[in-house]
Parts: C-alpha cells; structure tokens; sequence
C-alpha cells in the first residue's frame, strides 16, 4: 500500500512553484504579525498612547498642587525647634504647614510631593532642598526663606544654601516614568502574547496553522520578536516624552535600558504564554490576566514607592518580576547603575519568565 | 488504483462519555473525490480531524499516502490542504497576506499569484479579509489549502452556508484540482453536492457507516427507483390503501405530504388518482422524481438528512 511517487499536476501551473528557505514560515509570521497589530487602532492607544497620557496627567497633577498652604518638611535635629519657633512667630504661619521628621523620610516625601521643601538647619544656616521643575516648590523656598529671614529680624541675616533637587530621581515624575515603563511591558506582553493566542486559538486559527507544515517554534519565536520590536517602540516613546516633556534626564546607558527592557518584554511574555497555555476562551484569559497583573499593579511600585508597604512583606514584594523590573530600570535610568550592579532582579526576571515560558511548552494546547 | 487515505477501526471517544465516532473503515483512491455525508453531529468533523492528524483516535488506525501520523508528521503536512469546518482568518490581514503567510510554511508551494487567480480572488487581493463576503471567505479558505500544493485536500463543508452560484463556483475548484490528479475528502450535509461532485460516498450517522458506494449505487439501492410525492386536500381515512397501489414499494406520511417508492410511476399514478376520486378527495399537489440520496438516507434512517 506504500504510496508510488507521482508528482501531482495540481490545479495551479507547475512552472511558478517557489521553493522557501528555513527561515521564511517564522519572517513571514512575524510580518502578518507586526502588520495586524498595527491596524489595530485599540493596540496602539492602549500600548503607545495611553501610557503617554497617564505621564502627562500624572506630571501635571503633581505639578500644580494648589499652593494656598505650603506643606514643607524639617529634618529632625537639635536646630529643628529653632525653626519651628521662627515659622510660629510669624504672621504668615497659617499659611506653612511644617513636619518635623527623619531626613530620609522627609526627601523621600519630598520626591513624591508631598512636601514643597526641605529645610534642613545646623550651625552653618539653612539649607533648602527644592525643584525647580515644580513651581509650588520654588514658589515654598522664596516664602518660607521670607519668613525665616523676617523673623529672625533682618538685620541679621540667617545664612542660607539651597540645592536644587533636579538630580535624577528627585521629581515624581522621574519616578514615575520608568514605573510606567514597567507597567507598559507587563501589560502588552500579557495581552499581546496571552490575549493574543487564545484569541487564535478561539478562532480556530491556531488549529488551523498546525494543520499546516508550519514550525511550532517559529509561531513562538514570531510572538516573541514581535514583542521585543513594540518593546523597542514603547521604551523610545515613554523616555524620550520624559525627556522632552518633562526634561528628564537619563543616567544609565541606553544598551542597558533596553537589555532590561528586552528581557521583562520576553519574560513578561512568558508568562503570557502560561496564562494562554490551555483557555479556549477570551472571556477566561482576560480574567486570568488581570488576575496576574492586580497585585503587581499594586504592590511592584508603578505610582509609589512599595517601602510603604510593612517590612514583612518586602521580601515577597521584591520577589515579584513587575517590582524587580521597575527597580532595575530605575536604577539604570535615574542613577546610571550598570547592568551587573543588577544581577539579582535580573535573576529574578529570568527565571520568572523562563519557568512560566517552560511550563507553557509543557501544557500548551494548539487546537 | 492505490490507496492514499485509509482507516480502520476507527472510534473516538470525547470525555469518556461521548462517543462520536464508533468503528469506521475508509479506503480512499487515489484521483476521487470521496465524500462524507451525514445530519448534524453525525461525526463528520471528528473523522476527518482524526484523518488530518489533528484529533488522536481512541483506538484504530489511520494511514496517509501509506505513513502514519506518529512517524512521518512533518512530511505528511507538506503533502495535504486543509480547510476546517470553522476557521476565522486574521481579519486585519489582506487576502494576499493570508495565502503568502500559509505559503511560506510549505518547502514547495504554489505561487499566490496564481492561486489567486485560480479560485478567481484577483479583484480582491488587496482587500482585507474582514471586509470579504461568506462565499469569498469560504473560497479564501480553499485557497490556503491549496497555496500549499497539496496531494490530498481536506475539506470540511467548504459549502455550508454559501448562495447556489457560489457553491458551484467552489465545485469547479475542487474539480479541476482533482483533474490535476489531486485526491480529495470532503463532509458535507448537502446531498445534491454529494450527488454530483462525489465519485464515491459514505453515509454516515451516528459515528458509523451506514452506506457507501458511488452516488448512482447508493440511489440503486432504494427498493424503488423513483418516488411519487402527493398532498390530498382533505385529511381521508388511511386503511393502508396507498400501499396497495401497484408498484409501491415504501409509503412515508409526513404531516399529509405523502411519498411513495414506486418502481414504475406510469403504473402507480392512474390507479392512485381513481382512489384519491373514490375517496371523494382533491389532489393539491403531485409530482414524481427519480429517488435521490436523501431518499437512501430517509430509508437508512427513518428520519431527513437536515432536520430543522
Ligand atoms: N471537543 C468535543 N468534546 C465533546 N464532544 C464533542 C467534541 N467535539 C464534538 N463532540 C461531539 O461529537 C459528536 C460528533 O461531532 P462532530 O463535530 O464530529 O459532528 P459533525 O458530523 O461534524 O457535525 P456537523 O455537521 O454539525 O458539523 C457530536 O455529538 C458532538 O457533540
Ligand atoms: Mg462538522
């Protein structure tokens, strides 16, 4: 019953046949990829403007606080009191709010805005901390320098040196970029690897596809690059809009923000796959997705600072790939940091995507 | 004649509980076009999945172009085009796209130029595949299994749904890929596309055969060849007096519709309007036909191949 071979003479003229290289199913897969993706009106919002509109409103808000009462911090030591005495006797003291506290917490306060100011005092004068990217903070330091000098009696005049804090990290709006960037990795490789296959899947078109001679590997390596091309595209979009915007600076060098960023797109993607692995339906994923991606959403860091969170649950926090993602590209982005100094979170990264990615592999269903 | 697609003992059992397929035997020819006939649910899709190395029997044997699924999977898929019962291409794709991303996935294909032009898809190669209309679709289906030059071509109901024109535009094409000596298997509900674009078909119902043959063998076998349908204006006592017409072979009652299986209508017709007279009755309707394969089936089955 073996079958003799004859070349069939199909309904198609024999002279045009075309013969494809190894490589042509996989380019070709990520071409129909790249393509759909980009005449997808609701990819483009949700990837590349929506994270541009959430910095923008963010920076803004955090801006233009209103400035009738001027919040400021003092850091707590023995010239404290004296400070606090000073703003007291002042006819304007309704109109400044100040706290005394430990100095790390008061400039880590001050970086996410709640505090206009820093005034720090010791024997040699005053020392004030503001931006002047902010104008309620430049706004505070003229005020409250007004005050202080007036009652200490201007005859004699307190000394004073005031430091910009317009160093990397210092805004809010510097914190935030790279938390958004994070996000904006996490979210698309989620949907656009895990939504993405159970769409096809529900379509029938995976099924379809491995109906054909088509590489199953090629199909995953197509999704893959396909995400490192839009990670790319995000990371240049969000930075370069803080840079213009918002005139971050960027400490670290660019080769390092993207490795990072290439490597949470292809984890994140990982665990796309696991949650795609077996749901027929888009229904099922989606809820599988958010559900993955709430506690990151919260706890990893993206509008504030996780060191809120109780100690006790630190550790499990920086466990997370989301958290360790947004720490490295922090550190690279905000203080220059190199990819070695990052080893660990990267670690972390790496094995959450490549145990999500192995374990996708073993329960993957294409029909 | 070889054969290039064949089963045996074929059974699939889904969960545990349902059984869709119970022990089915196939032998395809090379060059024919075989079709599967059956209502709904009858376990069409699950055979030909199995035949297509999609689905893993429960138990038997399937063998293609004599390889089997377990040992030559890779080499296989070059060699057969499939279109399956529900796929919905990326609608944001071109058709063009489309057939060049299925192309690209065989080491020999046919060029997308052509094969365009084959299943007349010319006009509308630019166009986004969700903008084309069900029968461009359909047809856009074929054409990825064909893009692939392919020796057999699996079509699940390719058909279903389509207008009367487009139906018989998609029969052109699987009969000229079949005068190219290409062999294909088709499902299908329709029985005048089993009839005329089948050589050989199998009746299936119930995850069995109930019948096979070439359409004209399977007709052959109705006890009477043609059929006599009639519809009374009054509702009449029936003592079983139609089945004593001359010639008749089967009587069906549906709701006041009758149809007989009569072998020679010339002489069943004369005797069957002296009775509707002498009964005091008007007839509202008459006709005679030659017996089709909804027919066979009717008789195999007792019930209609599409029931509402
Ligand atoms: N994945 C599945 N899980 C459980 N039962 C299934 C599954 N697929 C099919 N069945 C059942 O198996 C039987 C045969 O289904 P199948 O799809 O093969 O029928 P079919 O002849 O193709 O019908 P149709 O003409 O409606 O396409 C049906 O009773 C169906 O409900
Ligand atoms: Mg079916």
């Amino acid at each position: 019953m073996a079958y003799v071979e004859t070349p069939p003479t199909p309904a198609v003229a024999a002279s045009k046949m075309v013969t494809n290289g190894r490589w042509a199913g996989y380019r070709h897969l990520l071409g129909a990829r790249m393509k759909e993706l980009w005449r997808e009106p609701e990819v483009i919002f949700w990837v590349f403007v929506f994270p541009l509109l959430l910095a923008l409103g963010l920076g803004i808000a955090f801006r233009n606080k209103p400035a009738d009462i001027t919040t400021i911090a003092v850091v707590a030591n023995s010239h404290a009191q004296q400070v606090i005495d000073l703003l007291q006797r002042s006819p304007a003291k309704t109109a400044i709010h100040a706290d005394v506290l430990d100095a790390n917490v008061a400039f880590d306060r001050f970086r996410l805005g709640k505090y206009a100011l820093v005034v720090t005092a010791d024997d040699s004068g005053l020392h004030y901390r503001y931006d002047p990217a902010r104008p309620e903070s430049v706004l505070a330091r003229t005020q409250v320098d007004d005050v202080l000098q007036t009652a200490s009696g201007r005859n004699s005049p307190l000394k004073t040196e005031a430091t910009q804090s317009s160093q990397p990290g210092a805004r809010y709006i510097d914190f935030l970029v790279p938390g958004l960037l994070g996000m904006n990795l996490m979210n698309s490789g989620m949907w656009g690897i895990g939504f993405a296959i159970v769409e096809m899947r529900q379509r029938k078109l995976l099924k379809r596809f491995v109906a054909s001679p088509m590489r199953r590997t090629d199909f995953l390596l197509a999704m893959g690059s396909s995400r490192l091309v839009l990670m790319l595209i995000e990371v240049a979009l969000l930075l370069g809009f803080g840079v213009l915007v918002f005139h971050m600076r960027v400490e670290g060098s660019l080769l390092a923000i993207l490795l990072i960023g290439a490597l949470g797109a292809v984890s994140f993607g990982g665990i796309g796959l696991l949650t795609a692995s077996r749901a027929q339906k888009i229904e099922t994923v989606s809820g599988l997705i958010n559900l993955v991606m709430m506690p990151m959403w919260i706890f990893s860091g993206v509008f504030f600072s996780y060191e809120r969170f109780p100690q006790i649950v630190q550790p499990a926090i920086k466990a997370l790939p989301l958290t360790a993602l947004n720490d490295a590209l922090r550190a690279i982005i905000l203080q220059g940091e190199t990819l070695s100094s990052q080893a660990g979170r990267i670690i972390i990264l790496a094995v959450w995507g490549g145990v999500s990615f192995l374990l996708a592999l073993r329960w993957f269903r294409w029909t | 004649m070889e054969t290039v697609v064949s089963c045996r003992g074929l059974k699939k059992t889904y969960d545990r509980k349902v059984e869709a397929v119970r022990g089915l035997d196939l032998a395809i020819q090379a060059g024919e076009c075989f079709g599967l006939l059956g209502p709904n649910g009858a376990g069409k899709t699950t055979t030909i999945e199995i035949l297509e190395g999609l689905l893993t029997p429960t138990s038997g044997e399937v063998e293609i172009l004599g390889m089997t699924w377990q040992a030559h999977e890779q080499e296989l898929r070059e060699w057969l085009g499939v279109s399956l019962q529900e796929t919905r291409l990326s609608e944001k794709l071109t058709v063009r796209e489309t057939l060049e991303l299925f192309a690209s996935f065989y080491h020999r294909p046919n060029s997308v130029p052509a094969v365009l032009e084959e299943l007349s898809l010319g006009e509308k190669a630019d166009a986004l595949v969700g903008k084309l209309s069900g029968g461009q679709k359909q047809r856009l289906a074929v054409a990825t299994a064909l893009v692939g030059n392919p020796k057999i071509l699996f079509l699940d109901e390719p058909t279903t749904g389509l207008d009367p024109q487009s139906r018989r535009q998609l029969w052109d094409i699987i009969r000229q890929f079949q005068q190219g000596r290409g062999t294909v298997l088709l499902t299908t509900h329709y029985m005048d596309e089993a009839e005329r674009l089948c050589d050989r078909l199998a009746i299936i119902d119930h995850g069995q055969i109930i019948a096979a043959g070439t359409p004209s063998e399977l007709s052959a076998r109705l006890s009477g060849h043609h059929v006599v349908e009639f519809a009374l204006s009054d509702a009449v006592n029936d003592d079983g007096v139609w089945s004593r017409l001359p010639g008749v072979q089967a009587v069906r009652n549906e709701d006041g519709h009758f149809s007989l299986q009569v072998e020679e209508p010339h002489e069943t017709i004369p005797a069957l309007l002296s009775v509707v007279q002498q009964k005091g009755a008007r007839l509202v309707h008459l006709t005679t036909r030659q017996a089709s394969l909804e027919d066979v089936f009717v008789q195999l089955t007792g019930r209609h191949l599409r029931e509402e």
